[in-house]
């Protein structure tokens, strides 16, 4: 037990002393907070770029009401100046375009019949803001036509919000909903992060003792095994200290930067947004929504996802860190590993994809119910699945099969490690694989 | 002298491949016991297993009088052929870490490496990564955490190679001193004159099995062919030399002497003594030169491996 404390030691003060570990951990908060403000000043600044848009009116349908000036958009009435005039004015100035509208017979016909001229492609959101503008016009004076009082229909719109309950008595909504989907895929998506990186670099650390040749020196004093579990020990828990670093340097530098520079998170999320989009978001998330969002959240199995968290977690990274440590072991040097690492790399990723197309949709279908027991790849999908309230009998079988895999392919791992740590030379295939698990001793 | 280890008809295969095939060998307490054999006969599998490594197939191994196990790799220092350290690791740091594996504690590694390290002159490199060193100094820090724990039994393969004459020349003395001062050693080399010079037993492996094993001396007795070396000062060369002939077996002679005299290698039949050849001899001329001809550990090696072969 002593000499496997040793060995994690090694391990993980070997990890995080090296000086890539080292910027990388300081470096990428940084370089990630500092993406994120460029994008937001980047669009803030586009944003603040006030768009002139001039129109004609030829139908005389609209009125100087129904061109109100945004924060970002100037509307100007060139009615009086012609189309060629006004086309020309917008090809050789500033405008931003021109948009026209004929006088039609009938509103069908001036609904399909309007222009819009501009020297670039305009963008997605202006033009969405101008067709929005133009129906609601068309539409209200349609329903003024069948002689149907506007204000009635205002007044008759109403929003109706279906409360869910599951036959435990729980409430939920769609906004709890969309936190379990948030919090499952982060801790799959996670988990798949933390396993490449740290599985190889298990593989690294077993590729450059099989290099330098201390390998038989310390199998001569350790069990081959203990030094393979030590190493996937020492390097999970130096990525978790870089994880828990980024999570607080994020942290710290993001409410540092919002403060210091005065920019409103909400504002941030929001800043590509429409006028419109951002009435109705702010009429989904009023005050006393947001309190019940977080009696809901506290209202979780809290205790119980962190419990199963943690599980699928280690089994998962402990699963995939020791067939890493396996396809170290087997070669000389890391461009050989190429061949062995697809066969682990598919079911990471393949758990990944199933678990953002499926999960998200219906986290009891059939797919995602299989997916999760599978074991390779249960760790994420049941990490996704799990926030959504999965049964005791389906969690049992899917965590003693998660585990039965494990101990199988830790054995399998590590006999192939203890032939493999030892042979140089040749690149082996899967059919010497084979024969060294049949090795005795 | 009793025996430090006992290895009783060990075989080991890998797949087909049968690598050890009954292999028994006995090391007395505090010898130099050479293990020597051609590339790929089945050295490394041996002291692999010595090392607990890889397990045998079959056969029983002893240390000490007792089983070999877990508990015996303190007892064992073992410098591999293929050797190396971590590069990126500082000198010190994974000396101690070495140390700590086979057992001693982190105060008691460190007070015994400031020892080491003081003998070879080498304190200040102690802080110093291993990539900044050149090969021999590398080998140096291995040799001193090899026998750092002051083990029972010590196993060297090539322990020189990679040392300057001077270098090889200290080592050589470390080692003879380490077994004075009681420590059992298994030397595995293809340099035969270290072998002459520093083993008392010796086992000859070839492919998978052993064929010769007992005390360097021993050995060499039965691999003697009562030849010998003579150099005579005579008038008459060539009468002397058909003389010669016509009672013993007479070859051209593998050596040289600095005078002009009649030089010869001459075995001798079962019957006839050294007296014999020497009186003929001192009848025809004055005996200058007069060896009788040891096989060398080099001359056995060959002898018996292609005679196995």
């Amino acid at each position: 037990m002593s000499k496997l404390k040793l060995i994690i030691e090694r391990e993980f003060i070997a990890k995080v002393r090296n000086k890539s570990f080292i910027v990388m951990t300081f470096l990428s908060p940084l370089i990630m907070v500092g993406m994120g403000f460029l994008v937001y000043f980047l669009m803030k600044k586009n944003n603040e770029k006030v768009k002139e848009i001039v129109y004609i009116d030829n139908s005389g349908l609209f009125s100087k009401e129904d061109f109100k000036d945004s924060k970002t958009v100037h509307y100007l009435d060139f009615t009086s100046k012609g189309i060629e005039d006004t086309k020309k004015k917008v090809e050789q100035g500033n405008y931003y375009g021109a948009l026209i509208i004929p006088k039609q017979d009938s509103l069908e016909l001036l609904a399909k019949s309007i222009e819009f001229y501009s020297k670039d492609s305009p963008g997605m959101s202006v033009m969405n803001a101008l067709e929005n503008k133009i129906e609601t016009k068309i539409r209200n004076q349609k329903l003024n036509d069948f002689g149907i009082d506007i204000n009635k229909i205002n007044a008759s719109r109403i929003q109706s919000d279906i409360k869910m309950y599951n036959f435990s008595g729980e409430e939920s909504s769609k906004l709890i909903n969309g936190l379990k989907i948030g919090v499952g895929a982060i801790a799959g998506y996670f988990l798949m992060m933390f396993v490449m990186i740290y599985g190889t670099s298990v593989m690294r650390s077993v590729i450059e003792e099989k290099t330098s040749r201390i390998i038989e020196v310390i199998v001569s004093s350790v069990k081959p095994f203990q030094l393979m579990l030590g190493k996937i020990i020492g390097n999970a828990s130096a990525g978790l200290l870089q994880f828990f670093i980024w999570g607080i340097l994020i942290f710290i530098l993001g409410t540092l930067a919002t403060s210091l520079l005065g920019i409103n998170m909400a504002e941030m999320q929001t800043a590509n947004l429409s006028a419109e989009q951002l009435e109705a978001a702010k009429n989904v998330a009023g005050g006393d929504k947001m309190q019940v969002l977080i009696q809901e959240v506290l209202r979780l199995p809290l205790l119980k996802l962190f419990v199963l968290f943690i599980f699928y977690f280690l089994g998962g990274y402990m699963l995939y860190s020791s067939l890493f440590a396996a396809v170290g072991a087997a070669v000389d040097n890391e461009t050989d590993t190429q061949q062995f690492m697809l066969p682990i790399m598919f079911p990471l990723i393949l758990g990944v994809y199933v678990g953002f197309a499926t999960v998200i949709n219906d986290p009891h279908g059939p797919i995602s119910v299989a997916f999760s027991h599978i074991p390779l790849t249960s760790s994420i999908v049941m990490l996704m699945r799990v926030p959504f309230g999965v049964t005791w009998t389906e969690l049992a079988i899917s965590m003693s099969l998660l585990l039965v895999t494990f101990m199988f392919m830790v054995w399998l791992a590590a006999k192939i490690y203890r032939v493999g740590i030892l042979m140089y030379g040749k690149k082996p295939t899967y059919k010497d694989l084979y024969k060294w698990l049949k090795y005795k001793g | 002298m009793s025996n430090l280890l006992e290895i009783n008809n060990v075989v080991k295969n890998y797949g087909d491949f049968r690598a050890l095939n009954n292999v028994s060998i006995h090391i007395p307490k505090g010898s130099v016991y050479g293990l020597l054999g051609p590339n790929g006969a089945g050295k490394t599998s041996l002291i692999r297993i010595i090392n607990q490594i890889t397990m045998p197939d079959k056969g029983t191994i002893f240390l000490d009088g007792e089983p070999l196990s877990p508990k015996h790799t303190a007892d064992i220092g073992y410098l591999p052929e293929e050797r190396g350290l971590y590069k990126s690791m500082k000198v010190g740091e994974q000396a101690l870490y070495l140390a700590q594996l086979k057992g001693l504690s982190k105060f008691e590694a460190k007070k015994r490496l400031k020892y080491w390290f003081e003998k070879f002159d080498i304190s200040a490199w102690w802080n110093k990564k291993i990539e900044e060193l050149s090969k021999g100094m590398a080998q140096k820090v291995q040799f001193i955490v090899t026998v750092l724990h002051q083990p029972k039994l010590l196993i060297f393969d090539e322990p020189f190679s990679g040392f300057d004459p001077i270098n090889a020349q200290l080592i050589a003395q470390e080692i003879l001193k380490l077994r004075d001062e009681g420590a059992t050693i298994i030397f595995s080399t293809h340099r035969m004159e270290s072998v002459e010079e520093m083993c008392d037993e010796i086992a000859l492996i070839n492919k998978s099995n052993k064929i010769l094993d007992g005390k360097l001396d021993d050995i060499k007795r039965e691999f003697r062919t009562n030849t010998f070396q003579v150099g005579v000062h005579t008038s008459n060369a060539k009468e002397v030399e058909s003389q010669l002939k016509e009672k013993f077996e007479v070859f051209p002679p593998d050596f040289k002497l600095l005078g002009n005299e009649l030089t010869l290698s001459v075995k001798l039949g079962r019957q006839d003594s050294a007296n014999d050849l020497l009186a003929f001899l001192t009848n025809r001329g004055e005996v200058q030169h007069f060896v009788e001809l040891i096989p060398s550990a080099n001359d056995i090696f060959i002898q018996a491996v292609n005679k196995n072969n």
